[in-house]
C-alpha cells in the first residue's frame, strides 16, 4: 500500500526532524566550533549564578562546564561584526554568553513587550536611539561611575543609563582620482546646491546612520536648515544607494565621486582589496554637523537577575584588549582613554565633532516626517 | 475507454452542506487553532487600545490612504502577473510530455525558496543602474541609463519572480486532481483545444488557482525585504518604521489592524466569489489526463520558464557563487555553516509537517462545514499570515512571555510561530484537494459501516496525499527563508542558514552571506525532487493498475 507507506513516512520524517532539533538543542556537548553562541539549554529559564561582587578577570579560560554563570545578551551588532568578541568574553571571564542577535530597534521593541520577564541581561544596540529609547521606558539600569566616566562624556548617557562601546564617524568618502580634498566644502551644508557635485554624489536616504544623521542636523540648526539641505541634494540629481556599503563601493569605482557614510566601511574594503584604493575619507573636525560622533554602546536590564555578571561584562567590553578589538577588526573608534584608534585614521581627540546630547537621537519620527515631505522615501 | 461526465456537477452547482456532519472532534481541533490565531489580533486591538492617540494619528495621517493603496495595487499586479505566469507552466509540466519535464517542473517551483530580500540584492546587482546589466548594455551597445529599477517596477519584478510558485505549485495540484473525462466530452462534442481549456479547465482550476492568487497577494501585503530594498514604500513599510525610527508599538499596531482589515474583506470576497460551486466528480473512476506532444508553442513556452525560473534562481546564486569564489581565494573560513544546515532542514522540516497535520481539520471544517461559522474558521489564520512578519513576531513575543513564560524562546513556540506564519499555504492547498473529492465516498464508506474516524482515514486521508506532500513542501520552502519570527523566538544562539545571511548582510561581509545563500537555494531541490519522484510513481502506479 503506497499511501500507508507515505504515512510512515511523514511519521518518520517528523520524527526525524525532532530527532535532528533535540540533537542540536540537546545536553550533549555540541560539536560547534568557537563561532557559535550555541547552549546546552533551549529554555528561557536561568539559573541564579553564584557570583563575587567585584570583577575579577580570571587569568586563564576555564571550560565550559565550569562556568561560574550565564548571561543573556540581546545583540543589535550582528555576529559577523562583534561574534568573535563576544565569544571572548566568555571565555576570559568565565562566563556562559548566551546571545540574540537581531535587528536592533527590533530587540529593543522586543525587550519592551516582554516587560520584566525580558530573558535579556544586556543589550547590546547599533545606536544610541535604541539605547536612549529603553532608557526611557525606565527599562534600564544606573552603571557605576567608575564604568561610565572611562568613556568621554558625549559618548555616554547623561543619566549614567547606558554607556557607548565604540565610536563611528560620519564622513564624506571621496574619489582621490577625481577631487581633490580642497574642493569638499568646509561645511557638510555647502554640498547643497553647490553645481560642481551635480550628479556626482551618492547618499542612503534610509539608511539608519544617515537618519540619525538627520536628526543631529534637525537639532543643531533647525527644521528649516535640515529641510533645505535635504531638498538641496535632492536637486543635484545624486545617486541614491541603500546601504553605506554601496557608496563607498560606487566611489571606489569613480561611478561617483563622493558619498555620506560612515568612517569605517572604507577600512572594510580596504581590508578585503589587500591593494591601494583610489577612495579616502573627509573628516569634519571643526564642528560641523557633517563630523557627527554616533557610537553602539551597551546598557543592563533593570529587571536584569545577574546585574553583577552584566557589569563584568561591561566592564571587559571596556576593556584594552576587547576596545582593540574594534579599532582591529571592525575599525571603529575605541572609546576607552588610552587605546588609539587604527593608524589610518585620525585620534578621537583631534575629531571635535558636533555637540550633541545622543539620546535625543532617538525621536526619529521627525526626522521620518522630513524625508517624507521632501519626497526621499 | 469510459468516458462518463455528469451534467449537474459542472452547470449546476451542487450545494453541498447539511448531509454529513463532522466528527466532533475535527471541528474542535479546528476550533482551537482558530483561536490559537486570533490571539495576535487580540494583541493588535489591546496595544493600539493602550496607545490610542498614536495609532489615530498613524491612521489618520493623509501618507496612510497612499501607502494602502500602494500596497493594494502591488499585491493586484504581482498575484495577476503570477496567474499569467503559473497557469501556462504548470500546464506545460503537468499536461505536455516536453523532454525533461520532470527536472522543469522542479525548476518552475524553486524561485519560492529565495527569501525576497536577496531577490532585491540580486535584482539591483543586475539590472541596478550600476548592476551587471547596465555595465554590459554600457559597454555593448553605448547605453548609458537603463530604466529606473527602484520603485513599482522593480518591486513587482522581484515578488512575482519569488511568488508565482504559490500560484503555479496550486494549479499543478488542482490539474491532477481534475477528472480528464471533463475535457474529453468536451473535446468529443466538438470543441478546440483552446476553448476546452477557457470552458472546463480553467473553471475546474478554480479553487485552487485563486488560493494561489490569494497567497500572492497577502505576501505582497506583508513583505518588507524586497520593497524597501527596492524603495517602494508601502503599508508594511510604514508598519516597520514605526518600530525602528520611533519604537511607537501603538502606531505600528494601528496600522496593522488596517492591513487585517484588509485581509479580512480579501479572504471574505474570495469565499463569497467561489461558495456555490462543486468541483468533483459525481460518477466514474479517477485516470490519470493524457499527455499532449509538445508543440511548437509548447516549446516556446519552456523556453520562457526556463528564462523566468533561471532569472530567479540564476541571479542570488550567481552574486553568492561571486562572493563564495571570492572569500575562497582569500582563505576565509566561516565557522558554524553546517550546523545552520542543519538546523534549518530540521525546524523546517518539523515545522512543515506540525502546519499540515494542522491543516488538515481546518480544510475539513471549512469544506464540509455544517455552518457559516465553521466554514470561516480559516479567517484568523489568513490574518495572521497576511500580517508583516516583525508584528506576528513581536505579538507572539508579548503574549509568550507573558502567558506561557515556560515556553518562550523554545523549539515548541518557535513551530507554533510558524504554524501561525504559514497555516494558511497549507490549508489552501489542502482544501484544494479536499474540495475535489465527492463527500458520496465518505457517505458510501459510512454506509458500509466504517466510524467517521475509519471513514476519515482509510478514504479522505490517502485521496488528500499528494495534496498534502505538496502542502509540506510549501511550507518547507517558505520555512527555511522565514526570518523575523526566527530571530526573536528561536531559542538562544539557534542559527539557521536565514539568520546567518541576515547576519553577514547586515554589516556587509558578503562573503560570509555567500556559502549560506547557497545552501538556501539548494535545500528546496532535495524536497523537490523528491516529490516530482513521488508523483511519477504513483501516476505510473495509476496507469499500470
Amino acid at each position: 500500500m503506497r499511501r500507508r507507506d507515505l504515512l510512515r513516512l511523514g511519521g518518520f520524517g517528523l520524527a526525524a526532524g525532532m530527532t535532528v532539533l533535540a540533537g542540536c538543542t540537546g545536553g550533549s556537548p555540541s560539536p560547534t566550533p568557537a563561532g557559535s553562541a550555541q547552549t546546552p539549554t533551549g529554555g528561557a529559564e536561568r539559573t541564579p549564578a553564584p557570583v563575587s561582587l567585584t570583577p575579577v578577570q580570571s587569568p586563564k579560560a576555564p571550560t565550559p562546564a565550569a562556568r561560574s554563570g550565564t548571561i543573556t545578551v540581546y545583540s543589535g551588532r550582528s555576529k559577523s561584526l562583534i561574534g568573535p568578541l563576544l565569544d571572548r568574553v566568555g571565555e576570559e571571564l568565565g562566563l556562559d554568553v548566551r546571545v540574540r542577535y537581531g535587528d536592533t530597534a527590533e530587540l529593543a521593541t522586543a525587550i519592551l513587550e516582554e516587560g520584566e520577564r525580558s530573558p535579556a541581561d544586556l543589550f547590546f544596540g547599533q545606536d544610541a536611539g535604541a539605547l536612549g529609547a529603553l532608557a526611557k521606558e525606565g527599562r534600564l539600569m544606573q552603571l557605576p561611575a567608575e564604568l561610565l566616566e572611562r568613556v568621554p562624556k558625549p559618548y555616554r548617557s547623561p543619566q549614567g543609563l547606558w554607556v557607548g562601546v565604540s565610536g563611528r564617524v560620519r564622513t564624506v568618502v571621496y574619489n582621490t582620482e577625481r577631487v581633490r580634498p580642497e574642493e569638499i566644502p568646509a561645511s557638510i551644508l555647502d554640498f547643497a546646491g553647490n553645481e560642481r557635485w551635480r550628479a556626482r554624489l551618492g547618499w542612503a536616504p534610509t539608511n539608519g546612520s544617515f537618519q540619525a544623521f538627520v536628526t543631529a542636523l534637525r537639532r543643531l540648526r533647525g527644521e528649516e536648515t535640515a529641510r533645505a539641505w535635504l531638498a538641496g541634494i535632492k536637486a543635484l540629481n545624486p545617486q541614491v544607494f541603500s546601504k553605506n556599503s554601496s557608496i563607498v563601493q560606487a566611489t571606489i569605482k569613480g561611478e561617483i565621486e563622493a558619498g555620506f557614510v560612515n568612517h569605517y566601511y572604507l577600512m572594510r574594503e580596504r581590508a578585503q582589496a589587500g591593494q591601494p584604493l583610489p577612495a579616502e575619507n573627509y573628516f569634519y573636525t571643526n564642528g560641523d554637523p557633517g563630523g557627527l560622533v554616533n557610537v553602539a554602546g551597551i546598557g543592563i536590564l533593570a529587571s536584569s537577575r545577574v546585574p553583577d555578571l552584566g557589569l563584568r561584562l561591561v566592564d571587559y567590553l571596556l576593556s584594552e584588549p576587547a576596545q582593540r578589538y574594534f579599532s582591529e577588526q571592525t575599525f571603529e573608534y575605541p572609546l576607552l582613554e588610552g587605546v588609539p584608534a587604527h593608524p589610518d585614521l585620525p585620534p578621537l581627540h583631534q575629531l571635535n565633532p558636533p555637540a550633541i546630547d545622543l539620546s535625543d537621537l532617538d525621536d526619529l519620527r521627525g526626522t521620518l516626517a522630513l524625508l517624507q515631505e521632501v519626497g526621499l522615501l | 475507454m469510459r468516458v462518463r461526465v455528469s451534467g449537474p456537477a459542472l452547470e449546476q452547482p451542487v450545494v453541498v452542506r447539511r448531509q454529513w456532519r463532522a466528527p466532533a472532534l475535527d471541528e474542535l481541533v479546528a476550533i482551537v487553532i482558530a483561536l490559537i490565531a486570533l490571539g495576535p489580533l487580540a494583541y493588535l486591538v489591546w496595544r493600539s487600545w493602550q496607545g490610542s492617540e498614536n495609532a489615530l494619528a498613524a491612521l489618520q495621517h493623509p501618507r496612510t490612504v497612499t501607502l494602502l493603496l500602494r500596497s493594494l495595487g502591488l499585491a493586484a499586479a504581482v498575484a495577476g502577473t503570477s496567474v499569467l505566469l503559473a497557469l501556462p507552466l504548470a500546464w506545460l509540466t503537468e499536461r505536455v510530455a516536453v523532454p525533461g519535464r520532470r527536472a522543469l517542473a522542479i525548476l518552475f517551483a524553486l524561485p519560492m525558496a529565495v527569501p525576497s530580500y536577496l531577490m532585491a540584492y540580486a535584482v539591483v546587482a543586475t539590472l541596478g543602474p550600476r548592476g551587471a546589466l547596465a555595465e554590459l548594455t554600457g559597454r555593448v551597445l553605448g547605453i548609458e541609463r537603463l530604466p529606473e529599477i527602484y520603485g513599482f517596477f522593480g518591486a513587482w519584478l522581484t515578488l512575482t519572480l519569488v511568488t508565482y510558485p504559490y500560484v503555479y505549485l496550486a494549479v499543478r495540484a488542482s490539474l491532477r486532481g481534475i477528472d480528464p473525462s471533463f475535457e474529453d466530452a468536451a473535446r468529443l462534442l466538438g470543441r478546440g483545444r483552446l476553448a476546452t481549456f477557457w470552458s472546463i479547465t480553467v473553471p475546474l482550476l478554480r479553487p485552487g488557482l485563486v488560493s494561489g492568487m490569494l497567497l500572492v497577494a497577502l505576501y505582497v501585503l506583508s513583505d518588507f525585504g524586497a520593497i524597501a530594498i527596492l524603495r517602494y514604500p508601502t503599508l508594511t513599510y510604514s508598519i516597520y518604521n514605526q518600530y525602528r525610527l520611533s519604537f511607537d508599538r501603538a502606531a505600528a499596531a494601528g496600522l496593522a489592524l488596517l492591513l487585517v482589515a484588509c485581509t479580512s474583506l480579501l479572504v471574505l470576497g474570495e469565499r463569497q466569489w467561489r461558495r456555490r460551486a462543486a468541483f468533483f466528480r459525481t460518477a466514474g473512476s479517477s485516470r490519470p489526463a493524457p499527455r499532449a506532444r509538445p508543440s511548437v508553442w509548447a516549446w516556446g513556452l519552456a523556453g520562457f520558464g526556463l528564462l523566468i525560473s533561471g532569472v530567479a534562481l540564476g541571479l542570488p546564486a550567481g552574486v553568492a557563487l561571486y562572493w563564495w569564489l571570492r572569500a575562497r581565494r582569500l582563505g576565509e573560513v566561516l565557522p558554524g555553516v553546517s550546523e545552520s544546515f542543519v538546523h534549518s532542514l530540521g525546524i523546517s522540516l518539523a515545522a512543515a509537517i506540525v502546519t499540515v497535520a494542522l491543516a488538515f481539520p481546518v480544510a475539513r471544517a471549512i469544506v464540509r462545514g455544517a455552518s457559516r461559522l465553521t466554514r470561516l474558521l480559516d479567517l484568523p489564520l489568513w490574518i495572521a499570515y497576511s500580517l508583516p512578519g516583525i508584528v506576528l513576531a513581536l505579538a507572539l513575543v508579548s503574549l509568550s512571555a507573558q502567558f506561557l513564560p515556560i515556553l518562550y524562546q523554545t523549539l515548541p513556540l518557535l513551530l507554533l510561530g510558524y504554524a501561525l506564519r504559514f497555516l494558511p499555504e497549507a490549508v489552501g492547498t489542502v482544501r484544494a484537494v479536499l474540495v475535489q473529492q465527492s463527500p458520496r465516498w465518505e457517505e458510501a464508506a459510512r454506509t458500509l459501516g466504517l466510524r467517521p474516524w475509519q471513514a476519515w482515514f482509510r478514504i479522505q486521508l490517502p485521496l488528500a496525499l499528494p495534496g498534502a506532500l505538496s502542502a509540506v513542501l510549501l511550507v518547507f520552502l517558505t520555512t527555511v527563508k522565514e526570518l523575523p519570527v526566527t530571530l526573536l523566538l528561536s531559542p538562544i544562539g539557534f542559527m539557521t542558514l536565514a539568520t546567518m545571511i541576515w547576519n553577514a548582510t547586515a554589516d556587509a561581509y558578503w562573503s560570509h552571506a555567500a556559502l549560506p545563500t547557497l545552501l538556501l537555494l539548494g535545500t528546496g531541490v532535495i524536497p523537490m525532487a523528491f516529490l516530482s519522484w513521488w508523483e511519477e510513481r504513483s501516476v505510473r502506479r495509476g496507469r499500470e493498475g
